[in-house]
């Protein structure tokens, strides 16, 4: 109760609260990794260093299979969503339609509708257009999933791509396009450098969260391919074991890595802004 | 910059090409893809909704709104009010646990180590989500780590995995990230002499934080918790992992109606809608009783 202090929460409490609040958000990861170099099976004690769980996962080809489907899937998604997204988010930041302002209702709607609904429309689609031909117009498959991935990733990299468009000099292109560049010119050699760092790391985004989803995939996959995130949560269902600790260091340093290179990315490109 | 010696149209330019194509070409591919995979997708599943009982391959016949009034009877209403429940829950832990959080990167930590202290917070957002619910369970398991640590300083063990607990610390874990992402974003903008004016006027702590603090980062607040809540709503992988068989959400109910054993897809499509109309109500009330720039934000 000191009434010469002009802070309203007082510092000492606050970082304490603040450095518990840290240690809840890395508590899990550790105890992850800790179990993922425990030589025992179910112990919740120590009983020796190891590297086998790691051995073993490597060597686990339905892990393996499962991650080159999520690898695929991710790429090619997040390949078409960034070109689509990107001239979605040009398209609506320079022309006025009748009907705009639905179309960008309806652009960034991916991003409120919770995923599982979205799993669910999309399987009655495929099996709707799937049935009338019967043996399949379309088959349950990687490709579907990528069809459906697309149309979350293309949101976040539209959104993330209008934010920085919201941000240029709009006469950039004005000046081009008056020195003589042809449209498409002033677009390639013009627009698209200054748009790259948002487009990519509008695209590290996508990547991750389409790594990550589990249930548009599982809705939209079909029995063959199953994707990670379906082969995780099916080992998490039936019994837990080390060698999915394993796992998760593994991709917890990866996409870790691809978060520093993303800020990196970033960083840069605002330092070259403001200097 | 720019030689002003002819008139500048500022979107189309007179080249050949009609002026129709290019916004054409660049509006079009993302129009038909949503078109097709996400607005037709919806009302299939809205006309779905209406036939009670369809399992995969039937002739699609509307009749009704059997499949709606089933939600509210006794059997399912309470998988509504528990999703509620959670939703709410996991919005009031993330906002109690999120704040000061935020508060403490805006205002007290030096302004160049801001970005980089809020990135190493949001860190474990990037990692696998199924992978971070599922070392809650090597927590909370009754053999886990917490009841290994309780057990050391001489406390009873705690039975919260497979139960309602469980699943709100699971969905603050993987929520808070977000809300404090959101709430950062509206206190750093807070105007520090409005807090200093309020101390010199002879304001206490406690009034300066909820007459100057507060309401200044009222649309901050607004826009984290509607994200937190509709996001929670929608949550599968937290309740179906660390909530047992007692703590059946709509989520998993739709879920189950589709990938599960049951297979009615015309409930598990009306069960879907509701959660839409769940989600745009919270939206709506937001826009209506919020900021616009808070919706905005989401």
């Amino acid at each position: 109760m000191n009434s010469t202090s002009n802070r309203p929460l007082s510092w000492p409490w606050l970082s304490l609260i603040a450095i518990g609040l840290f240690g809840f958000m890395y508590f899990p990861i550790l105890v992850l990794a800790f179990y993922s170099f425990n030589d025992s099976k179910y112990s919740t004690g120590w009983k020796g260093f190891t590297w086998k769980w790691y051995v073993a996962f490597l060597n686990d080809s339905r892990i393996l299979t499962a991650l080159a489907n999520s690898l695929i899937v991710a790429f090619f998604a997040v390949g078409i969503a960034a070109v689509v997204g990107t001239l979605m988010a040009v398209g609506l930041a320079r022309y006025r339609f009748p009907g705009k302002q639905v179309y960008q209702g309806t652009a960034y709607l991916p991003l409120i509708i919770p995923d599982i609904a979205i799993a669910v429309a999309t399987l009655v689609f495929l099996a709707a257009i799937a049935i009338p031909v019967s043996g399949g117009l379309i088959q349950l498959s990687l490709g579907t999933v990528i069809s459906a991935h697309v149309v979350f990733c293309l949101s976040y990299v539209a959104i993330v791509v209008s934010t920085r468009i919201n941000d240029l000099n709009p006469h950039l292109e004005e000046a081009a396009l008056d020195l003589g560049a042809t449209p498409t010119q002033a677009f390639m050699q013009v627009l698209l450098p200054e748009l790259m760092p948002a487009i990519v790391s509008g695209c590290l985004l996508a990547f991750v969260l389409s790594l990550d989803d589990f249930l548009i995939a599982s809705f939209t996959a079909g029995g063959g391919s199953s994707t990670l995130p379906m082969e995780i949560f099916s080992r998490i269902r039936t019994g837990v074991k080390p060698d999915i600790n394993a796992l998760s260091v593994v991709l917890i340093l990866s996409t870790g890595f691809l978060f520093a290179i993303a800020e990196y990315l970033r960083y840069r490109s605002e330092r070259k802004r403001f200097s | 910059m720019v030689s002003p010696a002819s008139p500048l149209p500022s979107t189309t330019e007179p080249k050949a090409p009609p002026q129709w194509l290019q916004p054409l070409l660049m509006l079009a591919p993302a129009g038909v893809w949503l078109a097709l995979l996400l607005v037709l997708p919806t009302l299939l599943i809205f006309q779905l909704s209406l036939v009670p009982g369809i399992r995969p391959g039937q002739v699609v016949n509307p009749s009704g709104l059997d499949n709606y009034w089933r939600i509210v009877q006794p059997d399912y209403f309470p998988v509504l009010t528990r999703s509620l429940f959670f939703s709410i829950g996991t919005t009031i832990a993330c906002l109690v646990l999120g704040f000061p959080i935020a508060y403490w990167i805006a205002l007290k930590v030096p302004k160049r180590w801001q970005n980089l202290v809020l990135l190493a917070f949001v860190l474990p957002l990037w990692t696998s989500s199924l992978l971070r619910t599922y070392a809650w369970i090597t927590i909370l398991r009754p053999t886990g780590v917490l009841n290994s640590i309780l057990g050391k300083v001489g406390m009873p063990p705690l039975d919260l995995l497979n139960r309602e607990p469980a699943v709100l610390i699971g969905m603050t874990y993987s929520l808070l990230p977000y809300m404090v992402l959101i709430l950062y974003a509206a206190l750093e903008k807070l105007d520090r002499r409005l807090l200093e004016a309020a101390a010199d006027l002879g304001a206490n702590p406690a009034q300066t934080f909820w007459r100057v603090t507060v309401p200044q980062s009222l649309t901050g607040i607004a826009a984290g918790s509607l994200l937190v809540f509709i996001t929670s709503m929608g949550d599968f992988v937290n309740p179906e992992i660390l909530g047992g068989a007692s703590s059946m959400t709509v989520a998993r109910l739709i879920y189950n109606q589709f990938l599960g054993a049951t297979q009615n897809w015309g409930f598990g499509s009306a069960l879907s809608m509701v959660l839409i109309l769940v989600v745009s109500i919270a939206i709506a009330l937001l826009l209506k009783y919020g900021d616009r720039s808070a919706a905005g934000g989401v």
